[in-house]
């Protein structure tokens, strides 16, 4: 007979605001097999656990419902709890009576009733529970990190440097991301190329570390601990292991006119390139589009130029397969004009750039060699408007995000420029000047006091040219909506930070879950932010949402950490939630007629075949047999089975009936 | 739970979710977080994937005396098994067809997807499948054929 006891969390206010949580413990005492139910303020906290702790010892439980917030908050909690009182964590099950009751609905009767509801269904699942154990499965201690910009970079390093090896996967041919773009970084101004290109070259010399640039991936298979990624290497058309990066082939190249993606369009580059000098690895590609042997059949001027023969223009890309243990996505964002903006003129005046454009006028390394210079004619601008929130914080036109680093980066641009050019007007429109962070709201101070940029609270409604300058039209709302004109040489927008190009596509491989903007979910948005919802995949930096430097390092870490705390044993335990295919007695052995429908519909290849044999070695009846190790607990072979041969442990038939009959 | 609203004696339809646990749960998780109010007469049974969804499960909860259904995982492409969610599909289709001829309204089963974003659909889904079953009305033959032993 069950002895099922029932756990009612007010969660303060939370639940207990709505539902009348005593009424829920009265009523579950009427169900047969509750022996204990109670109630208390906070069933999380340590003397919550302890209630539970004591009642399955004090009333010898055979189950435990926990009826509180989502599975997803604190089942690993109590069902630990359950376990440390020596009852198997398996029979610990959660009632989400917070955000699928008390939070969605008003206080009333209703709300009441349908907590009990829930209740009393999970508690008659908890009656069919089994003991059940966790599985162990082995750890391949090698971590996968997509992207190589500044997050990637940094949890290759943190990960190789404890000793595991790293392959590190970048879809550009050299390892920088954004960062590697960047001119100086607030709040301190340092050279954002100084401090990111020797983690690049660390990378490059790591020796824990592989480095596959100019590559994607392909496709993730597995499980965590044990999954195996094909990746891409796109045809470079250049022999890695021959090619010494000389660069006499991009000096030779006649191919000089295409916008070059490392300098956002304001520079150009060769058929044959490497993105930009610093380059790792250092060795140029092949743009098959633009080449023109690619294109017309003719040239080869590469080939001929090159000394160490390393052009191969027949080369195909290659997939290349490798086990891992762990996956870090850190593939970044993008910040290209969105046109949410058509009235600004983005893409009609060629004066009309985006931050990102600007970062890489102001850089020693751009076009300009760090001089700021307008793009339409190389004159240098007397007067620079700044649009923040060019497409963040507009529900309307835009998207409801704030993209977090525009009001910093403004006001850096604004300064770069008044060092620059100490004459110039720098006027910035912006909505709200956010800058929460470590030396962020001084540094705003230090651009108004000390460099004289001009803060305009207010919107720009148009921008269009006149007599060779930009005339911006916008309003000062602190002067009660004053209308504003002001003539600019140069506008740079701070356009909208987005998931960068096939995000969506990725968070598919990967199976993970992103949100509407093509961000990735985090786990939890505040005691997991690193993990995904998919066990063993975790993420860093801007591909969760848009973030500054700091926080994204910090991030990086912080998923290389948690990927060092899976390589940490050799063996992980992962949940038993598996299929399993009956046994009876013989002469049946199992109910299994062997039709392996199950075995065409799983998607883990986890469904093999089982010969029963006789002691003479006879084969008396093949039957399906599952793989625990392989299976991931999806069910779709459970309803496909026309025998009900297969159940799914932790969810069976008889479960799911008893949770629907006491509706 | 009470078929008819006590207060008012008005119909109250009994509405119950079979949801996937990566995305449809995580999204009605959301509109929880997200304080979004919507009709309380749903109630959610948690599986792995829609995938797991056999349709005896929806013909048992009729039986049970449920008006409607609701049946909803991740979007296709997104499922966290890959597949699952198109085999759901696919059972759908069929199992729509066999409700048709067998008399059930199809009105009264529900398929959707809501991902884990999208909380706001699912408070949307509820109210909307709610409203729609409202208007049908109670149902009763299966019940019907239960209580005859026939089914």
């Amino acid at each position: 007979m069950a002895r099922i006891g029932v756990f009612v969390c007010h969660c303060g206010e939370n639940i207990a605001g709505t539902v009348d949580c005593p009424k829920v413990v009265e009523s579950m005492m009427h169900i047969p097999g509750v022996v204990h139910a109670v109630d208390y303020k906070y069933m999380c906290s340590d003397p919550g656990q302890r209630m539970v702790r004591d009642a399955i010892r004090e009333h010898k439980l055979t189950g435990v419902v926990v009826a509180a917030c989502s599975p997803r908050m604190h089942e690993p909690t109590f069902r630990r709890a359950c376990a440390e009182a020596g009852l198997n964590p398996f029979l610990c099950e959660i009632s989400n009576i917070r955000e699928h009751c008390s939070w969605v609905h008003e206080k009333s009767e209703a709300t009441t009733q349908k907590a009990i509801d829930l209740v009393r269904v999970m508690v008659e699942k908890v009656k069919r529970n089994r003991e059940l154990q966790p599985i162990s499965v082995p750890v391949t201690k090698t971590a996968l990190v997509l992207g190589g910009g500044i997050a990637g970079i940094q949890a290759a390093l943190d990960i190789a440097n404890c000793g595991h090896k790293v392959v590190l996967v970048e879809r550009e041919p050299s390892i920088g991301g954004h960062m590697a773009q960047l001119s100086e970084t607030f709040p301190t101004l340092d050279c954002s190329q100084c401090i990111m290109t020797p983690r690049m070259v660390e990378v490059a010399q790591n020796e824990n570390i592989t480095l596959y640039t100019y590559s994607e991936l392909e496709s993730l298979d597995g499980f965590i601990g044990n999954f195996k990624a094909k990746i891409r290497m796109k045809a470079r058309s250049v022999d890695m292991n021959l090619c010494t990066g000389c660069g006499s082939c991009y000096q030779k190249c006649p191919q000089k006119k295409i916008p070059s993606e490392f300098n956002t369009g304001l520079g150009t580059r060769t058929a044959i390139y490497t993105p930009f000098l610093q380059a790792v690895p250092n060795k140029p590609v092949i743009d098959r589009d633009n080449c023109l042997y690619f294109k017309k059949g003719v040239c080869k001027l590469c080939e001929k130029v090159c000394p160490t023969k390393a052009i191969k223009y027949d080369q195909q890309d290659e997939i290349v397969e490798v086990d891992v243990g762990a996956v870090v996505v850190a593939t970044g964002y993008n910040v290209l004009n969105t046109g949410f903006f058509p009235e600004y003129g983005y893409g009609k005046y060629k004066d009309v750039i985006t931050g990102l454009q600007f970062e890489r006028l102001a850089s020693a390394s751009g076009p300009t060699s760090g001089e700021i210079r307008r793009p339409s004619d190389g004159k240098v601008p007397e007067t620079v408007v700044f649009v923040a929130c060019s497409g963040s914080r507009d529900p309307a036109k835009g998207l409801p995000y704030c993209s977090k680093v525009c009001c910093m980066y403004t006001a850096k641009h604004a300064m770069l420029y008044k060092h620059k050019m100490h004459e110039g007007k720098a006027y910035i429109f912006y909505m709200d000047i956010r800058a929460g962070g470590k030396m962020y709201e001084e540094f705003v101070r230090r651009a108004v006091e000390e460099d004289g940029v001009n803060y305009v609270r207010g919107r720009v409604s148009r921008i269009y040219e006149e007599d060779g300058q930009l005339v911006v039209k916008g309003a000062d709302t602190l002067l009660g909506g004053m209308p504003l004109e002001i003539k600019a040489d140069l506008v740079v927008l701070a356009t909208a930070m987005v998931a960068s190009p096939g995000a969506e596509e990725l968070a598919q491989k990967l199976h993970v879950s992103y949100d509407a903007y093509k961000f990735i979910s985090e786990a939890h948005p505040k005691l997991r932010p690193v993990e995904t919802n998919t066990a063993g995949v975790f993420v860093a930096g801007a591909c969760q949402a848009p973030k500054d430097i700091p926080e994204t390092v910090a991030q990086a870490s912080g998923a290389a950490s948690k990927v060092l705390q899976l390589f940490s044993k050799p063996e992980l335990m992962r949940e038993p939630v598996v299929a399993v295919v009956n046994r009876t007695a013989p002469p049946l052995f199992s109910t299994c007629v062997g039709c392996f429908l199950c075995e065409k519909a799983c998607p883990y290849q986890a469904i093999g075949r089982e010969e029963i044999k006789a002691r003479d070695g006879k084969v008396l009846k093949v039957v399906a047999k599952v793989n625990a190790g392989l299976c991931q607990g999806c069910g779709t072979c459970v309803a496909l089975c026309r025998s009900k041969s297969i159940d799914l442990q932790g969810f069976t038939n008889e479960q799911i009936f008893a949770e629907i009959m006491a509706l | 739970m009470e078929n008819d609203n006590k207060a008012t004696g008005a119909f109250e339809p009994k509405l119950v979710a079979f949801v996937c646990n990566w995305c449809t749960y995580v999204g009605a998780d959301l509109a929880g977080t997200s304080r979004l109010k919507y009709a309380s007469n749903v109630r959610v049974i948690r599986l792995p994937c829609t995938g797991r969804i056999d349709f005896m499960l929806i013909l048992k909860a009729f039986a049970q005396g449920m008006d409607g259904v609701i049946v909803s995982g991740c979007h296709p492409g997104d499922c966290h098994y890959t597949v699952g969610n198109y085999h759901a599909r696919r059972r759908w289709i069929l199992f729509r067809s066999l409700l048709d001829f067998a008399g059930i309204d199809v009105r009264r089963v529900h398929f959707a997807w809501v991902s884990a974003a999208e909380g706001a659909k699912w408070a949307d889904l509820v109210n909307k499948v709610s409203g729609e079953v409202r208007e049908l009305g109670p149902y009763k033959e299966y019940q019907g054929l239960a209580g005859k032993g026939i089914a």
